[in-house]
């Protein structure tokens, strides 16, 4: 695929789960796809082993693109990108975005066969101003 | 204290126990500033770091870097990487046969791992406001008993504050009034070392 991927990461898996599928129906089959949600316990929350593994299903050589939800979701994304570690974590961005629109925007962009840098800065757009890094 | 003097699976099972023990305080805690969640996630993370006989049998610096892998891939919420990252890094910075220079130098080093990690520094009601009064203490060449007692004055010392980070952070003002149970599983953990490690000395 040469496409940027995107992964979706929320604290629940039916806020994943649901994201996907939103994003499937705008996108079809152009962008590979992954998500996970839930803790390794199975409650809410995320979980790096999950989120490195989601990578993976989703990993384009044009990069991966991550919509997260809350706090820990981010730093458990941070942490699983670490660890996956170079080259390939060059090519994995974190979106400052929305999870459900960032990952529907990010996607439509990707599908077009947009640079990781154009499909993330589209998804920034989205944030508020203020929380745009 | 020498590394060789450490009794690593004592020490593991000491911070399981004491996590394991106050486990459903930290989720009351976490359930008035947070997502409910820190007991259940640092009992996980612990008693699977007890379940890998493996970890106690290497050097100590393989061993604190297996213990924060472990953490990372089994806390689930922030406070996986958070600690995960401490562990990690205290591994990486101690040198095969620390002193306790080296151990305080690492120590700090791997408190700013967290910070940055975080991307919290001191003041913003979270474990760092244990960490840090810690690692300072530590490298003061204060007894274990002194650093136990800042340990765990540091934690209440996080009730007055106004959550700026972490979950915490949404509710504002109404963060004031609560310890943070970040803060206060860190106080823990350093108790639970301070005495296996203090029983040694």
């Amino acid at each position: 695929m040469t496409n940027v991927g995107i992964v979706i990461v929320s604290h629940s898996p039916k806020v994943a789960e649901g994201t996907a599928d939103l994003v499937r129906q705008m996108v079809g089959e152009e962008v590979q796809l992954a998500w996970c949600g839930g803790d390794p316990g199975g409650g809410l929350g995320t979980s790096v082993e999950a989120i490195m593994a989601a990578i993976d299903r989703a990993w384009s050589e044009a990069g991966v693109a991550v919509l997260v939800d809350l706090g820990g979701a981010q730093t458990n994304s941070e942490m699983a990108i670490e660890m996956i570690g170079e080259p390939r974590s060059g090519k994995i961005v974190i979106c400052k975005a929305p999870i459900v629109e960032g990952a529907v925007v990010a996607a439509t962009e990707a599908s077009s066969g947009a640079a990781l840098t154009e499909v993330v800065a589209v998804a920034h757009e989205l944030a508020p101003a203020n929380e745009r890094g | 204290m020498t590394a060789a003097s450490i009794d690593l699976k004592g020490l593991i099972a000491a911070v399981a126990d004491v996590i394991a023990a106050h486990a459903d305080e930290l989720t009351d805690l976490d359930r008035a500033i947070g997502d409910g969640d820190h007991g259940l996630n640092m009992k996980r993370g612990f008693e699977a770091v007890r379940a890998d006989a493996a970890i106690a049998e290497k050097p100590l610096p393989d061993a604190l870097k297996a213990v924060g892998t472990k953490l990372v891939m089994t806390v689930g919420g922030a406070s996986g990487p958070l600690y995960g990252t401490l562990f990690l890094a205290l591994g990486k910075e101690l040198p095969a046969e620390p002193d306790r220079a080296s151990f305080a130098a690492a120590l700090t080093k791997a408190v700013d791992a967290v910070a940055a990690r975080g991307k919290s520094e001191q003041g913003q009601k979270t474990m760092l406001d244990v960490l840090y009064p810690v690692a300072l203490a530590f490298a003061a060449d204060r007894s274990m008993a002194e650093i136990v007692t800042i340990a765990e004055e540091s934690a209440v010392a996080t009730k007055p504050i106004k959550a700026t980070r972490g979950r915490a952070s949404f509710l504002g003002d109404r963060s004031i009034g609560h310890v943070d149970p970040g803060a206060r599983s860190s106080a823990l953990i350093v108790r639970a070392v301070a005495e296996v490690i203090g029983g040694a000395a």
